[in-house]
């Protein structure tokens, strides 16, 4: 039973480790700050989760458990506002994101509204 | 928003997150909690909108889905970040939805922001603005999966 | 072991965002390097404070985490608002 926990929570902890990095190598891969944001949700979607279960599953039973679950809600609730403020902020500053094929017509709206 | 529901709530809350029981800290507490409640008062007053969220086993069915959609998502991501072609063309378009209140247009916008590959830039009366790293992710949502979800389990 | 492990992983995750907070390009982009690497403390924080056996890690760190989402909406907040105080005929509307 023990070994089996042990295990999830190795599991748990090296998939986060991996996410958490390729988040970081994304971060400096992608080619516009509208890109990178997405690359940040990953780590901050599913690696600070995972991290924090594999984290958890060791600690065994005590009500720090409670609060590694409000960690993890506080992340995953302000992770999309945050994210929402930045691109609506970068928006709004005059920095429109760089498109790759086709275009659409959010374009002309935002054109038309800038 | 009712008193005594949100008094138990805050009261096992801050229990949970103390763990001591000397009178000191127990007294402590109960003014916090007083404080709080007495600001909730005034923010209802302010905005004249009052709280009105019901948590519901639909609620946490489509919590459970969107769970599973961001994880394929991210794994979705990650193949594309190492892959070394880079294999990005974002987009930014305009997605049509017909989610009214406030509320579903609050949890909708920020579930298309928590999945990885899309991202709500702009909320408007009956449309939202997406910015995706493929076309595919703004062809999913325009099938609308996510937003009939939503919508089922009418808040 | 793997805790070991998934501390250097975000370790060097801080770095990477870190490189990223010096080169720029934009302030946008400085700006969200910063909040990763908020989220990354709060993560090395909870971990690392295990490891070593720190006491009441956790609350340290769900209050970097609040700290840290506060952080980013305000100076979001700041960019927003100083561009529109410098142009005055820009709409002001909000979602």
């Amino acid at each position: 039973m023990s070994l089996a926990i042990d295990l999830l929570s190795g599991f748990c902890l090296l998939a986060g480790g991996l996410l958490c990095i390729t988040g970081g190598v994304g971060l400096l891969r992608l080619p516009d700050f509208f890109s990178r944001v997405h690359a940040v949700g990953l780590t901050e979607t599913l690696a600070a989760p995972l991290l924090l279960v594999g984290l958890a599953l060791q600690m065994g039973w005590s009500l720090d458990l409670f609060k590694i679950l409000m960690v993890v809600i506080l992340v995953l609730v302000t992770n999309p506002t945050a994210t929402h403020a930045m691109a609506k902020a970068a928006l709004h500053g005059g920095h429109p994101p760089k498109l790759g094929g086709t275009h659409d017509e959010a374009e002309e709206h935002a054109s038309s509204k800038v | 928003m009712k008193p005594i529901p949100i008094l138990t709530l805050l009261g096992v809350v801050w229990l949970l997150f103390s763990g001591h029981f000397t009178p000191l800290l127990m007294a402590l507490g109960a003014a916090s909690i007083l404080l709080v409640v007495w600001l909730l008062r005034r923010m209802d007053r302010a905005d004249g909108a009052p709280m009105q969220f019901r948590p519901s086993f639909g609620l946490l069915g489509y919590l459970a889905w969107l769970l599973w959609d961001v994880v394929k998502a991210n794994i979705d991501l990650a193949w594309r970040i190492w892959d070394p072609k880079l294999p990005v063309s974002p987009v930014w378009a305009r997605l049509d939805t017909q989610v009214e209140t406030p509320l579903e247009k609050t949890l909708y916008a920020n579930s298309i922001t928590l999945t990885p590959g899309t991202l709500t830039t702009d909320v408007c009366d009956d449309y939202f603005l997406i910015h995706a790293l493929s076309q595919a992710g703004i062809d999913e949502l325009r099938e609308g999966e996510m937003e009939r979800r939503i919508r089922r389990i009418n808040l | 072991m793997a805790l070991n492990a998934a501390i250097i992983a975000i370790l060097v995750t801080m770095v990477l965002a870190l490189i990223r907070a010096f080169e720029g390009p934009s302030a946008y982009d400085r700006m969200l390097a910063a909040n990763v690497f908020g989220t990354k403390t709060v993560l090395l924080i909870a971990l690392g404070g295990y490891a070593l056996s720190w006491h009441s890690f956790l609350d340290i760190a769900l209050l970097y985490a609040m700290v840290n989402y506060v952080g980013t909406i305000a100076v979001m907040r700041f960019f927003d608002d100083s561009r529109q105080a410098r142009n005055p005929s820009a709409d002001g509307e909000d979602s």
